[in-house]
């Protein structure tokens, strides 16, 4: 473990320093540069690493096939070390020395919104990785969004939700929303409460927590008093695992439970929750059920899994990489066909295309997301203890909505 | 006084230069760059007033940047107010914070007060948490224009005023290291018993020197929403913002008021540049071995080294 | 909306947190109670235990408890040589307030960038059979995954109370902070007294360590979070006082868990440390102070 975690380090190490060097040294061969942010240390890290093998995969991808407009890419990164603050640093960087062609986002909100300004005084194309609703304070027509959230992305993210515990018998009447105290967890929320409304729902219990709480217990009962049918939580990692310990220890009895847990979708947290997970629909955007078979995704999933060994992140990666790998292959597919780096026919192409990726078919709509929704709510069932390896393939994590991806039928309820 | 101090000479060749940098260079990634150092310059010098001069240790010094940061978020918001009017509330409020803080050292000498001021950081960051009209916990954005009246690009206009900030700061750092105050100061870190019978008003000063190191965290903290232009608390609140502005000063030598402009300057720019070159693990692993060394080896800091150095010469 | 059953569950899960609290805490009562060494690094080594208890069990599955315990004596052997540097770089020439501070500030950065270089910043948890577990008397739950790590602190608060207050080298420890000079003329050594009573106090943290990653997740920064409490429980409890620092501990644990039931869960470091400044402004001696 300490020699790969240091042949790693010696290669990130090497990996940055060449990415440095190379401005000098690549002008003969003329390489089409993309260069973006992203977190290699701090609390992002470990999606952040993820995504950066995913890229790299469509990097040497793009090269073996000869490259863009016959051209090699390069990819330019520097590590926002998860730091909000660093961000404009590298982009301005990235722009004015290292003199990119294209660039691309970092992942996550708060690490996205801080390049936006400088990103919109150079109008540049802004194919961007899982920030929700970014657009909606700056509202920029070059920015596209890969995550499926949909044309109102913080009220989409929770519709599925909720359409699906509409449509179960008895159907409910209340609910209980709890959030973490961070971005991602209240916008859930916000959405939540609004499709709850619409729904009629009464919502009997709507507090926030802080991400530093240690023991969940205390208020996991304060929900379970309040007697809701559905149990909405947006959390993060640490908190989604503190969560479902806790629903199990107190026993919480409700007839729907989960929605906006990140953390979830990792491999490492499955394994350790095991079939605590099951019966919690949540949501996710890529699982290997076979009704999400899109070509191309089990050709890089393979290659992923071989690249990410002894890394430390995900060994499946089926949560970001994919997505990681597409926000690329729409961007190349995008200067194939407009056979330029101009970034006002780049953009024009954006919105017009249907692309083909490793995710499916991905259309955007006007504000730079996705024109239809494709948050997936799946069930997790038959989750045995300890097993690292049931997750790699279909059975047990079923997509329950949208329909046209719907590969079973949900367990209803939860617990009574 | 008649004679202009090569100090006050510097500081106008510095802001000349910053001028001349804003007109001849074009790269922005300079302007961000320094920029940063600049903020840690700032923070590094305010916690030097109550830290080196006083010997009060603030491990809460985030706090008063990032509610430097969300008072012109808030103000902004409301009322639309330009740039440095909100730097001039940032500090209003940051300073009456201060004050309270000052207060406490009333009855809390030690590591009771640097306590105090971990556990005011925690109260701040959940009431601003919890406080949705400047975002809560999902944070807030701030749009800001393309360029400036008098500038290229928003940037260098943030450069230049962070220069001029930082400049001012050290001015008044270096005011009250030399002035009867500063001397008082010095009294209560040497002994404050002693001093107080000595006839220093120990509560007056130790008050005065609270309230200039919150106003001026607050000035650093003000800005700092136009530059990133996305604030939320976990990014205001920052610990990294907090161990600078202790590593700086004690890597450059508390006693002294060039002490902390030094160490910002020197630990500053090799943050940036190990950002941009290497990582940013290497980064904090450094700010860490660099301030165990040198205070292990050198508690005098870089200041103490050179000093030393001169009284063997002369010896 | 306070039922008598809610109202149990709370104080129950409060008192399970606060015997927590106590074990992330002891180490520092004694390092920074009784030594008047401001430790700020004592959640990194705590951390540090957390890692170890990591490591050993996804490699051999062996209890995180039982690892913690075996590796006490690593910890302790640790602590007492951070103590010799300690000793020799300040305190030996009486700079060890600020200076001091700022040692522990640099070791916590130290620990934690290590840890992240050799392991990443994932979380990681360790398995065993009881968590997840439960135990029901009545309408009060006793998850394992907190009965469990309460038990050991509770073990470990008596263990060190009893070690203090009986043994001779205990005594010791009590008295170096108060009469260094009787100590001397007894023929004890006070340094070795201090650096003894140091890896004693980070002995513990291998312990508080396991339990953390019993209770959840654990990556390398987390420790942070207990900065502010572990200090809070000292200063509340009247600082060297090992029973003073255990009820803090239970009080702290209780309140937060008081709050998260009836008020809102957002408020309850402000709740936690608002206390703590008020004793601070008001009775700064802490609650149980003499």
């Amino acid at each position: 473990m300490v020699s790969t975690a240091r042949t790693w380090f010696v290669r990130t190490l090497c990996a940055a320093a060449l990415a440095a060097g190379m401005v000098g040294i690549a002008a003969a061969q003329q390489p089409i540069k993309i260069g973006f942010s992203m977190a290699l240390t701090g609390g992002l890290a470990g999606a952040g690493k993820g995504a950066l093998i995913a890229m790299e995969i469509w990097r040497d991808d793009v090269n073996k096939k000869g490259g863009l407009l016959g051209r090699p890419v390069q990819l330019v990164y520097y590590d926002d070390a998860t730091q909000p603050a660093n961000v404009p640093g590298i982009y301005t960087k990235l722009l004015e020395v290292d003199k990119v062609d294209l660039v691309v986002s970092a992942y996550g909100t708060n690490l996205i919104a801080p390049a936006m300004p400088i990103i919109m005084r150079k109008k540049l194309v802004f194919p961007s990785l899982f920030g929700l609703g970014v657009n909606e304070e700056f509202n920029y027509d070059r920015y596209f969004q890969i995550m499926p959230s949909g044309p109102d992305p913080k009220v989409d993210w929770t519709r599925g939700f909720f359409a699906l515990a509409m449509e179960q018998n008895p159907k409910p009447r209340t609910v209980a929303i709890v959030a973490a105290d961070a971005e991602f967890a209240l916008n859930a929320a916000a959405g939540a409460r609004k499709n709850a409304q619409n729904a009629g729902l009464k919502i009997v219990y709507d507090k926030t927590y802080p991400p530093a709480t240690t023991d969940y217990t205390p208020i996991v009962r304060a929900i379970q008093a309040t007697n809701p049918d559905i149990v909405f939580v947006g959390s993060y990692p640490p908190d989604s695992v503190g969560m479902v310990k806790a629903a199990n220890e107190v026993g919480l009895k409700t007839k729907l439970f989960g929605g906006g847990m990140v953390g979830l979708q990792f491999a490492a947290i499955q394994k350790n929750l095991g079939p605590m997970l099951n019966g919690i629909v949540n949501y996710d955007f890529w699982v290997p059920e076979p009704t999400l078979k899109f070509s191309g995704v089990e050709e890089f999933l393979a290659k992923y899994r071989e690249a990410a060994k002894g890394k430390g992140v995900d060994p499946y990666g089926h949560y970001l990489p994919p997505y990681a790998y597409a926000y690329l292959q729409v961007l190349g597919q995008a200067v194939e066909a407009t056979k330029s780096l101009d970034h006002g026919k780049l953009a024009e192409h954006m919105h017009k295309t249907e692309y083909d990726t490793v995710v499916g078919k991905v259309k955007f709509g006007k504000n730079g997301e996705w024109a239809r929704s494709r948050v997936l709510q799946v069930q997790f069932r038959d989750v045995q203890p300890d097993n690292l390896e049931q997750f790699a393939g279909p059975g047990k994590r079923i997509v329950l909505y949208p329909k046209e991806w719907k590969s079973g039928d949900i367990v209803y309820p939860y617990k009574q | 006084m008649s004679k202009i101090s090569p100090f006050w000479v510097s500081a106008a060749v510095v802001l000349a230069a910053g001028l001349a940098f804003t007109e001849i260079v074009e790269n922005q990634y300079y302007f961000t760059a320094i920029y940063l150092i600049l903020q840690g310059l700032i923070m590094a010098v305010a916690w030097n007033i109550l830290g080196g001069f006083t010997g009060y240790v603030n491990f809460g010094s985030a706090a008063f940047f990032a509610v430097g940061a969300y008072t012109a978020i808030a103000l902004d918001k409301a009322l639309g107010l330009p740039l440095p009017l909100l730097i001039v509330a940032a500090a209003a409020i940051c300073g009456l914070i201060g004050l309270g803080v000052g207060y406490l050292t009333l009855r809390l000498k030690g590591v009771y007060f640097a306590i105090a001021t971990l556990a005011m950081a925690i109260v701040l960051e959940t009431f601003i948490t919890n406080w949705s009209y400047v975002g809560g916990a999902r944070g807030a954005y701030i749009l800001t224009p393309d360029k400036h009246l008098w500038f290229d690009s928003y940037s260098e206009m943030l450069f230049m005023l962070m220069l001029v900030l930082a400049v001012v700061s050290v001015a008044i750092s270096r005011k009250l290291n030399f002035s009867r105050l500063g001397r008082g100061l010095a009294a209560i870190r040497d002994d404050e018993v002693a001093a107080e019978c000595a006839g220093v008003p120990t509560l007056r000063l130790k008050l005065v020197s609270t309230t200039i190191m919150g106003a001026m965290m607050g000035v650093a903290g003000a800005p700092y929403p136009f530059f990133v232009t996305y604030v939320d608390p976990l990014s205001a609140f920052n610990l990294f913002v907090a161990v600078n502005a202790i590593a700086m000063p004690m890597i450059g030598g508390t006693a002294h008021w060039i002490g902390p402009v030094i160490g910002a300057l020197l630990v500053g720019s090799m943050q940036e540049i190990v950002k941009v070159n290497i990582s940013s693990e290497l980064n904090i692993l450094i700010v860490g071995v660099m301030l165990v060394l040198f205070i292990s080896l050198a508690p005098q800091g870089i200041v103490g080294l050179v000093q030393k150095h001169f009284l063997k010469r002369k010896a | 909306m306070v039922t008598a059953d809610l109202l149990a569950n709370a104080v129950v899960a409060g008192l399970l947190l606060g015997g927590f609290y106590a074990a992330v805490a002891i180490g520092l009562a004694i390092i920074f109670g009784q030594l008047d060494i401001v430790n700020i690094a004592h959640p990194a080594f705590i951390i540090a235990g957390a890692y170890t208890a990591y490591i050993l069990n996804s490699r051999f599955g062996i209890d995180p408890v039982l690892i913690g315990v075996l590796a006490a004596p690593l910890f302790f052997l640790a602590g007492a040589g951070i103590y010799r540097v300690y000793y020799g770089a300040f305190e030996r020439t009486g700079q060890e307030s600020l200076s001091g501070l700022a040692f522990f500030f640099g070791l916590m950065f130290i620990i934690e960038v290590v840890l992240i270089l050799v392991y990443g910043v994932d979380y990681r948890l360790v398995q065993a059979g009881y968590i997840g577990e439960s135990w029901r008397i009545g309408f009060v739950d006793l998850p394992f995954r907190m009965l469990v790590p309460f038990v050991v602190a509770v073990a470990l608060t008596a263990g060190i109370y009893l070690y203090l207050a009986r043994t001779f080298t205990g005594r010791a420890i009590q008295a170096v902070a108060q009469d260094r000079l009787a100590l001397q003329l007894m023929g004890v050594n006070p340094i070795r007294v201090k650096q003894w009573a140091f890896g004693l106090g980070i002995a513990t943290a291998a312990i508080a360590g396991a339990l953390l990653i019993i209770i959840g997740p654990v990556e390398p920064s987390v420790g942070r979070q207990y900065i502010g409490r572990a200090f809070a429980i000292v200063v509340l409890g009247g600082m060297g006082s090992i029973s003073g620092m255990f009820i803090a501990a239970l009080i702290l644990g209780i309140v937060e868990s008081l709050v998260n039931t009836f008020m809102g869960p957002s408020w309850a470091p402000a709740v936690a440390f608002g206390v703590l400044l008020l004793t601070l402004a008001l009775r700064p001696s802490g609650l149980f102070g003499r």
